[in-house]
């Protein structure tokens, strides 16, 4: 195996450098949002990026991560990771079950199928009584990391958060640059060939969906512990729409693309909340646009670009 | 009281009617759905805010210009995919190049953009349309009572998907555009004006959601959000029927609005998945769809 190129490493450097020292000067609970969307966006990048999937339904397996962690830790008394890890076993199974399904087509259908069968699960959120309905699961306590490390304090549940993000971007960075990643990559570029060449492809292509919706499973019910609720909203369509937008922003197919995606679109989302109000839709639709129409490489894309580097 | 299976008939009756209603939103949707896609390859993810805006400029030509009903059936399909045609013009043609996963994140963005200006404008808890005085009341059939309202739905959207089905399958015109479908250089050696006729398909097909949403506007509350939670279930519908025929889109749509309304009697809570589970399926025994090609 290759080591790994200088460029990623001083970028995973300052990424590093900037996850440890941000919490002392912005807002954890921001920071906290930024990495749990960044961890979302990341592994819908593992399909988009590194296979050419385009999930338009990954808000499913975000929204039922963050509703089961949240009914979990809530109602069963789970410790904030058994928690989470509940929420990733049932998004892994349900992109087990769906990825399934969406593979059997490819390119727009394969968009409009995984979306919807995303909307099967939030039609069914919305009738089924765990969810709780419009109310969604509030107060859902942070608990006690292995029992024992008191969560409540934002500055304690930041590190868990960083190390859940860390974990989970350096588990995909792995993955794509192994011999499992290569022949995604070969798929990707032609599919026809990687068949020929004796790759079983639709067997690749299920472990990535499912590899990647277990991620966004990790994401959302990260996100449901620090924002102690699930609602409606992680489940919806907009949500998946979140997700592609971060990924196209910093830049579909880089390693540090969707964080750096996740972290202009969430901080966006918080600065022009105020001003905007209820625009930032349209602003949103407005930055889709615009980097379809011209800025299709994202932003580490083209600094990748001039740089001649990976990153 | 006559029953059939345990539910009592006018109520199956009533469910039936509603679902047939549904079933002409679903086909006049999949139907222009298929029209551009056949033609672009592009999926419109713009097609619920289109079909939003038509209903909305039926609104907006009769509280601010006074025309009636029958003037919005005409004019808001027109109004609503001359702007189709400006987006085909301005944006979407630079997309035929690329993958054509771009033309579906353009057009979702444009959706975003599209309702959030509508959103921001008229609120989202929804506008009355008055039902044209022509179409009050209803008709005994024996069986039982119909909205007159309801029967010209129906019979509009058939009359209509007749047509373009009639159009592409059956006349010279038709024939240029399935030709520029399989073989668009060939056509424009020809002297067919290929990039023209693309543009044209695109305003038509949004054209004819636009229809269908000046036919939902007495139905349902205007709203931006009407299109949206619809256009999810088309785009199933859409799956299901396969792109590959411009019938089997009409035959897919009211065929799964009537299954959904017969859902709605005999498994209310089922009602609102029916269709997706009805996808799921036939993904799994007809990948390409009932009337698609492999």
């Amino acid at each position: 195996m290759n080591a790994v190129p200088l460029s990623q490493r001083i970028a995973f450097a300052a990424m590093l450098v900037l996850i440890v020292a941000s919490p002392f000067v912005l807002y954890p609970v921001f920071l906290m949002k930024v990495l749990c969307f960044a961890l979302f966006a990341v592994a819908f990048n593992l399909l988009i990026g590194f296979v050419g999937l385009l999930s338009f339904g990954h808000a499913a397996y975000f929204g039922m991560g963050s509703y089961v962690s949240a009914h979990a830790a809530k109602v069963w008394g789970f410790t904030p990771e058994l928690a989470i890890l509940s929420g990733a076993v049932v998004a892994a199974l349900l992109g087990a079950a769906f990825g399934w399904l969406a593979i059997r087509r490819s390119g727009i259908y394969f968009a409009m199928i995984t979306l919807a069968l995303a909307q099967m699960v939030y039609f069914v959120c919305v009738q089924a009584p765990f969810t709780g309905g419009e109310d969604g699961i509030q107060a859902v306590p942070r608990g006690h990391l292995f029992g024992v490390v008191d969560l409540s304090s934002d500055f304690a549940l930041y590190w868990v958060v960083a190390a859940v993000f860390l974990a989970g971007f350096l588990f995909l960075y792995r993955v794509v640059h192994s011999p499992f990643g290569q022949v995604l990559k070969a798929i990707r570029e032609n599919e026809a060939r990687a068949v020929s060449l004796g790759y079983r492809v639709d067997d690749y292509k299920l472990i990535a969906f499912v590899l990647s919706a277990a991620l966004a499973g990790v994401a959302g019910g990260t996100k449901a512990i620090v924002f102690q609720l699930a609602t409606l909203t992680d489940v919806n369509w907009p949500m998946s729409g979140e997700a592609v937008l971060m990924t196209l922003v910093g830049g579909i197919g880089t390693i540090f693309g969707p964080p750096v995606g996740a972290l202009v679109i969430i901080t966006m989302q918080n600065e022009l909340a105020t001003i905007l109000g209820a625009w930032v839709t349209v602003v949103q639709g407005g930055i889709f646009v615009a980097c379809v129409l011209a800025f299709r490489r994202g932003i580490v894309g083209e600094i990748q670009a001039k740089l001649g580097k990976p990153l | 009281m006559d029953t059939i299976f345990g539910v009592p008939a006018v109520a199956l009756y009533g469910q039936l009617m509603l679902g047939l209603i549904n079933g002409a939103f679903y086909a006049l949707l999949s139907l222009g759905l298929a029209v551009i896609f056949g033609m672009m390859n592009v999926i419109n993810f713009t097609h619920g805010a289109q079909f939003m805006m038509g209903a909305f400029v039926a609104w907006m030509l009769l509280e601010w210009l006074g025309l009636s009903y029958w003037w919005a059936l005409l004019l808001a399909p027109l109004i609503v995919g001359a702007t189709g045609v400006v987006i085909e013009r301005l944006m979407i043609s630079r997309l035929y190049r690329l993958d054509h996963l771009y033309g579906l994140l353009l057009t979702f963005g444009l959706a975003l953009i599209i309702e959030g200006v509508f959103r921001n404008l008229f609120g989202s808890s929804g506008i009355p349309y008055r039902i044209p005085d022509q179409l009050q009341g209803a008709m005994d059939l024996g069986f039982m009572f119909l909205p007159n309202y309801r029967g010209w739905v129906i019979v509009a959207s058939v009359v209509v998907c007749f047509g373009t089905w009639f159009v592409i399958e059956r006349t010279k015109l038709g024939a240029y555009l399935r030709a520029a479908t399989e073989r668009p250089l060939l056509v424009q050696a020809f002297g067919v004006n290929v990039p023209r006729m693309i543009t044209l398909t695109y305003g038509f097909g949004v054209a004819l959601a636009a229809f269908a949403g000046v036919l939902a506007a007495p139905i349902y509350s205007v709203n931006p959000n009407m299109g949206s939670q619809l256009i999810i279930v088309v785009f199933a519908v859409v799956v299901i029927g396969g792109m590959g025929s411009i019938a089997g889109s009409i035959v897919t749509g009211f065929g799964l609005g009537l299954v959904e309304g017969l859902t709605k009697v005999f498994y209310p809570e089922g009602s609102a998945t029916v269709i997706f589970v009805i996808m799921a399926i036939v993904l799994l025994l007809r990948p390409a769809g009932l009337f698609g090609r492999a």
